[in-house]
């Protein structure tokens, strides 16, 4: 899950890090009033879950409360790259020097966490690593003995050699590690990690993901979810516990499993149809789910059919069988529904759909391309 | 022969009294799996009905059901909150293989199991994966048994589902396998493709391997090199993904196009670079090992 950045600095400054004041706003007026609060410039940021929102004017600087009020109002409800900016972050303006990049990531090849730094800051960092990769130093993190002193030293050198600077930058290499690990982080991101004219070492962008399967036990991290920044149906299959995202094509695509349900969009597309969305019923097998899938493909009026592709391990076929009949005495479909079920229980999962009136498939090839045809055709 | 699991796999299972691990548990001793314990934390001293009749013991730990039973191979079906915990508990408890299915498993947990057991020289498969299956001698995990036969091909592959699918294809154009892997699609696994193709290298049945890989990482990349310089029996490949969106995590964990190398297209070309087949679709799969076979 991403988070907005007033977020992530929420985390940061929890973790101790030196994060200039800053206060989320949704309207013009209280945009003002937080500016008028600190008194002196302030920026006024869009918080929306995309890059290159300062490019796309989402941005601004401003004087005076009047003019932070002004920005917000312009900012406020504008789109950047389709997503509508619902709010706007109103923090300090800081008198920048110099301009540097931290990041801890999670390694997937190593296993570890890795530190990433760069006194190349405020640029995009794939282009520094493609560009010049001898400028980012680069340490992985044993996750057993945490970040050592000598290490947080070692990143912070390669960004200053100013004494003092480098003894703050030490302090935030240690803070930033620590909130990454107790917030579950697969991304932790200062850019820019700032020097001022005055000495100060302050992180003044933040940029976090945390992992979805760490939520369950972070539940204060879990309510930073902003479910206007995405479609409705996502949402509500989130609550459902399916995992779903929505596409542009017609053939609505209910399967078991992330790997068959991508291989399932691909041969969509391979037999000339569009896929509408991925979705996986996941590992367990419970009828509401199938009830909850049908309900929320359905929902996007763009869907024409509705394609089954459920090959049974964990997944009892039985049980899906059962959830589709349910499912379709229970709400009103209004799309064909093409079916494919094999694996565990097959035989009674047929047995059920048969005496319920439908035709159930076993071949891939052939429900994928029933499910075309028929999209197709409407 | 086979990799990884045989007749003289002992298995213990831990969660074995839950919803899942009950079920499969039942699966695996009527496919022929000869499992020795079970480990619910509580419940010691009971017993797990199997079919036939079989009674299994239950242990309250690892510790007490491998010193009991010489068990030398776990599967965990318990729930993400506590399943690197049981991993770890695993790698302690004199087991040399460990099997982890759950999925949803903190990646940050993850960390520190996976490096537990590196240090203790156990083996983990997954997590978040269907575990494995031997045709004829010994399933671990969910894979249904009734889909899979004995004979050459090896097969890998970062899916469940989709293995099943791959498998089901091979069984019907009436080739068999020696051993059919589901390293699992969370971006911290145990054991990786290159791993079992080091193992299907040095078994003697295996003639052809089928590698299934996913968009998101570069595991497939590391692998289609060892293929191309060190296994000598033809490699099917197909990757998963084709059509996914950029940025969007797709169902696994870690199945997410970032950064370079990590889109579908890119892996399919290195596998062709490599000299790996690369089937476009999953039917595709048997038809080309058939002619690799034939060849």
């Amino acid at each position: 899950m991403d988070l907005h950045e007033y977020q992530a600095k929420e985390i940061f400054r929890g973790a101790g890090m030196p994060v200039p004041p800053g206060e989320v706003a949704t309207t013009p007026d209280e945009a003002e009033k937080i500016a008028r609060s600190y008194g002196g410039m302030t920026v006024v940021k869009a918080q929306v879950h995309i890059g290159g929102r300062g490019k796309a004017g989402g941005v601004k600087l401003a004087k005076t409360p009047e003019e932070a009020r002004a920005h917000a109002e312009a900012i406020l409800g504008m789109d950047i790259k389709g997503h509508t900016v619902g709010k706007v972050l109103v923090t300090t303006a800081e008198d920048i020097d110099t301009e540097a990049y931290v990041a801890v990531v999670m390694d997937r090849n190593a296993q570890m966490p890795m530190f990433m730094v760069s006194a190349e800051g405020g640029v995009d960092i794939e282009q520094v690593a493609e560009e010049n990769p001898d400028a980012i130093r680069k340490l992985h993190v044993d996750p057993r003995y945490g970040l050592l002193p000598h290490q947080a030293y070692w990143l912070a050198n390669h960004l200053y050699d100013d004494p003092s600077l480098i003894k703050q930058a030490s302090k935030v290499m240690t803070q930033l590690y620590a909130a990454f690990t107790k917030a579950s982080c697969s991304l932790a991101e200062v850019n820019p990690l700032i020097t001022t004219k005055g000495g100060e070492v302050k992180a003044i962008d933040a940029k976090v993901s945390i992992d979805d399967n760490a939520l369950f036990r972070m539940p204060e991290i879990a309510n930073y979810r902003d479910t206007d920044a995405e479609p409705a149906a996502e949402t509500e299959a989130r609550e459902a516990g399916l995992t779903f995202i929505k596409l542009d094509g017609n053939v609505g695509c209910c399967v078991n499993g992330a790997g068959l349900a991508m291989a399932t969009m691909d041969l969509v597309k391979y037999y000339g149809g569009e896929p509408a969305n991925f979705l996986d019923i996941g590992g367990s097998s419970n009828p509401q789910k199938v009830v909850d899938a049908l309900r929320i493909i359905t929902s996007d009026p763009a869907v024409k059919v509705i394609l089954f592709n459920i090959f049974g391990g964990i997944t009892r076929t039985d049980d899906v069988a059962n959830g589709i009949v349910e499912a379709t005495k229970s709400i009103d479909i209004g799309v064909p529904i093409v079916i494919r079920l094999t694996g565990t229980n097959e035989e009674q999962a047929l047995e059920i759909l048969k005496n319920a009136g439908f035709e159930a498939y076993t071949s891939m090839d052939e429900v994928v391309e029933k499910a075309v045809q028929l999209a197709n055709q409407a | 022969m086979s990799i990884l699991i045989d007749e003289n796999t002992r298995l213990v299972v831990q969660g074995i009294t839950g919803r899942d691990g009950s079920f499969h548990t039942l699966q695996m001793m009527e496919y022929g799996t000869n499992v020795v314990a079970g480990v619910t934390p509580g419940k010691g001293g009971q017993f797990f009905d199997g079919p036939d009749g079989k009674k299994v013991p239950i242990f309250n730990s690892m510790d007490e059901a491998v010193a009991t039973t010489n068990a030398n191979t776990s599967v965990i079906y318990v729930p993400p909150a506590f399943a690197a915990g049981a991993v770890m508990e695993a790698a302690d408890s004199g087991v040399d293989f460990v099997v982890a299915i759950t999925e949803g498993i903190p990646v940050q947990d993850m960390t520190r199991a996976q490096a537990f057991a590196r240090d203790r020289g156990v083996r983990v498969l997954g997590p978040n994966c269907p575990g494995l299956i031997t045709p004829g001698k010994a399933k671990v995990g969910i894979l249904p048994g009734q889909i899979v036969t004995p004979g050459p091909v090896g097969l890998v592959s970062r899916s469940g589902t989709l293995t099943y699918e791959a498998v089901h294809h091979l069984t019907r154009a009436g080739i068999g396998q020696t051993t059919c892997v589901g390293i699992g699609g969370d971006p911290l696994i145990g054991t990786k493709f290159i791993d079992c193709l080091e193992a299907f290298k040095d078994d003697p049945e295996t003639k052809a391997i089928v590698m299934i890989g996913e968009i998101g990482g570069s595991d497939e990349q590391d692998a289609a090199e060892y293929v191309r310089d060190h296994i000598k029996v033809p490699v099917v490949g197909f990757i998963a993904g084709q059509t996914a969106p950029p940025g969007r995590t797709m169902g696994h964990a870690g199945a997410i196009v970032s950064g370079a190398g990590g889109t579908a297209a890119e892996k399919m070309a290195f596998f062709e670079e490599c000299g790996i087949a690369v089937a476009k679709r999953p039917v595709e799969i048997a038809e080309l090992i058939r002619d690799a076979l034939q060849a």
